[in-house]
């Protein structure tokens, strides 16, 4: 089936085309992405969530609909999600199981306990995984892009940045090394209006985020980050720009972080008229149901059956791993090095 | 056999491993077709291409962040920093991303990163600075320090095949004064982790590194003269995975111990190897570990100022003498 003439500009006419089937799997993502983020708020509540819980309530559009846009499978494109990318993780191939295990620190957690909740990499099925210093995931994923071009292999890689995130040095180091190398780097801007608790107008002096990307001489484009065919759309040019070797693209997409900065977070700094008119008549996944129904794209039965399976699968998932031990504390020494293969125990623990 | 100085050594080191392996390529300023700084990468853009001999922009951060994912992907890249000073640039990108990828994340990242360091050349406060404490005291790095000619081709070829993260210090007082013959023809490989004794004594022991191992060696050599004491002294290349092993053995050979390093003395190496001596020969000491180090100042510039500030032979001799009196 034809994608509807909405596109978000005229800068970006990729003739994207996206099949019935297509359209019911990135409904899936998006319901799986918000199911197990509700889930994850129940196993917080009963503090099975050892840290803290970032949501991405609002913004699962643009993530699972600019990580859509990617080439996946083994070896094929990569990206790097931040905290609230949860859905791009699961396009990616991320395991329902895999997450909660990591926000639980169970010892068969990706990570084995040693990192949090969406911190973690399959690289073979294209996605690694972010540090909490925001910014530095631009200069690696430059990396990733280098080898591409270095192989001269048609891959891509894509990576987030939050409105906040773009305040940072390695931001602009990692962005101006990508446009003068002609990387094949796709650069997500998430503007959402709240970096913690800081508004936009204390973080920049720019209005779009896609001024910045402009000064280092990279094509920006601004997008409505809750309009799935949008951001689809946008990402898939930019995407398929950079696999042809014309370099790095910006893509800035205007959404809105429903929660808190973590779930401890009230947000009493956030006018609750905001909160209320973005959860009601912008809500990403509303969206994108009323324009597949409406245009009667898919049938209101696929989805619904598509909603009883993603709660099925997101049940199984936490009772195949909420009764799993946490790591045995010794298994804190080995892998910092290949070689040495574990750091020394020290002598008062063997006293 | 050919003399070579010890930057040509390097130099070779690097050309070696970029015609045996195709992942090996080299980033940072100017070390394409100008050739580096002080030119280490001289000729290599010519011979490999600038695809594997990349100019970058004045970017710290991202020159090891790039490598940093050039390396998860299967590369061996090897970042320049122009002077080692500039490191503290990317030191987030190094303490945070790359030292911790393997544990937190089961990523490997083998590179390296190289550059120029440490003092006696006038090169005032960001051109002389030796940054080895500020990185020895993170898990996931491993960093060598080579004195001699052989090893720093040695070390560099052994850094490069490391399958984790290496900081690798030249210091460019050594660059072109000191030569040594090496044999040609002979592959040669300093494993990392492992201390050397340059010098064999039976009275005391100089624990050193870099520049500072060349006037300890002429400190002992003087004692020896003058005094009768014969002096042992350690050179470790390695300074992260400490070779606990060799310094523990000389201890108990000489049962006296005089660390010298370059760095400012508080927080600096002698530190912790004084504590790792503490905790492993305690018994086996004959008299106080004593350090000699640089003020802690930073780096000034004037010859008078710089000389008296950084440990000379002379500081080392009296320092040596006085322990072995004790």
């Amino acid at each position: 089936m034809a994608l509807p003439a909405t596109r978000p500009t005229a800068a970006v006419p990729s003739g994207a085309v996206l099949s019935a089937d297509q359209l019911l799997e990135i409904y899936r993502y998006l319901r799986l992405t918000r199911t197990m983020e509700e889930r994850l708020v129940a196993l917080y509540r009963q503090t099975k969530v050892i840290g803290g819980l970032f949501r991405s309530l609002g913004q699962e559009g643009e993530s699972v609909a600019s990580a859509y846009a990617l080439e996946r499978g083994r070896h094929r494109d990569v990206l790097s999600p931040l905290i609230r990318n949860l859905g791009s993780l699961l396009v990616m191939g991320a395991q329902p199981v895999e997450i909660l295990r990591q926000y639980m620190a169970k010892a068969d957690s990706p990570t084995r306990g040693r990192e949090l909740n969406v911190h973690f990499n399959d690289l073979e099925k294209g996605y690694l995984g972010q540090i909490s210093h925001l910014g530095d995931m631009i200069p690696v994923m430059a990396g990733i892009a280098l080898s591409f071009k270095l192989r001269a292999e048609p891959r891509v890689g894509l990576v987030y940045i939050g409105d906040g995130g773009t305040s940072t040095g390695t931001f602009h180091e990692g962005l101006n090394l990508a446009a003068v190398q002609r990387l094949p780097l796709v650069v997500i801007g998430e503007y959402n209006h709240w970096a913690y608790s800081t508004p936009p107008e204390k973080q920049f002096a720019v209005k779009d985020l896609a001024e910045k990307a402009k000064g280092y001489g990279v094509p920006s484009v601004t997008v409505d980050g809750n309009d799935v065919f949008a951001v689809y759309e946008a990402t898939r040019f930019a995407v398929e720009r950079a696999r042809r070797g014309k370099g790095v693209h910006f893509i800035e997409v205007k959404t809105y972080r429903r929660k808190g900065h973590a779930e401890h977070d009230d947000q009493h700094y956030v006018p609750k008229a905001d909160l209320e008119r973005w959860a009601k008549d912008n809500d990403p996944i509303d969206r994108y149901v009323q324009r597949l129904l409406t245009a009667d794209m898919v049938a209101e039965a696929d989805l619904k059956d598509i909603d009883e399976r993603v709660r099925v699968e997101v049940d199984q998932a936490t009772d195949a791993c909420v009764d799993e031990p946490l790591p045995a504390a010794e298994s804190a020494l080995p892998g910092v090095y290949v070689d040495p293969p574990a750091a020394d125990k020290l002598w008062f623990k063997v006293l | 056999m050919a003399e070579v100085t010890f930057l040509e050594a390097l130099r070779q080191g690097l050309w070696e491993e970029m015609e045996r392996d195709e992942r090996v390529f080299i980033l940072g300023e100017d070390v394409g077709l100008y050739g580096g700084a002080f030119k280490v990468t001289d000729g290599f853009a010519k011979r490999f291409g600038e695809s594997r001999v990349i100019d970058t922009p004045i970017s710290e951060a991202a020159i090891v962040g790039a490598a940093a994912g050039a390396a998860h992907m299967g590369l061996r890249p090897v970042a320049e920093m122009q002077f080692i000073d500039f490191i503290s640039c990317a030191y987030d990108m190094l303490t945070n991303y790359v030292a911790t990828a393997r544990y937190r994340a089961g990523l490997s990242t083998p590179m390296v990163v190289r550059g120029p360091c440490g003092g006696y050349v006038r090169g005032g406060p960001f051109h002389s600075q030796n940054p080895e404490a500020a990185f020895l005291h993170t898990p996931g790095l491993k960093i060598v320090y080579p004195a001699t000619v052989r090893d720093a081709k040695g070390l560099i070829k052994a850094s490069i095949r490391d399958e984790d993260p290496v900081l690798y210090l030249e210091h460019k007082w050594l660059y072109r004064r000191i030569k040594e013959q090496l044999p040609e023809g002979e592959e040669i490989l300093t494993p990392i982790g492992q201390a050397r004794i340059a010098r064999d004594g039976k009275h005391l022991s100089i624990i050193s590194y870099g520049a500072t191992l060349w006037k300890s060696l002429e400190a002992a050599e003087q004692l020896e003269k003058a005094d009768g004491v014969s002096v042992e002294v350690l050179d470790l290349r390695t300074l992260l995975p400490m070779d606990d092993a060799a310094i523990v053995a000389t201890v108990k050979k000489t049962n006296k111990v005089l660390i010298v390093h370059e760095d400012t003395r508080t927080g600096g190496i002698a530190g912790e190897i004084a504590a790792r001596i503490n905790e492993q020969a305690f018994e086996w000491l004959d008299g106080p570990i004593m350090r000699v180090t640089a003020h802690d100042v930073p780096l000034p510039y004037a010859p008078t100022l710089e000389d008296f500030v950084l440990p000379q032979t002379d500081d080392i001799l009296k320092a040596a003498r006085w322990l072995a009196n004790y």
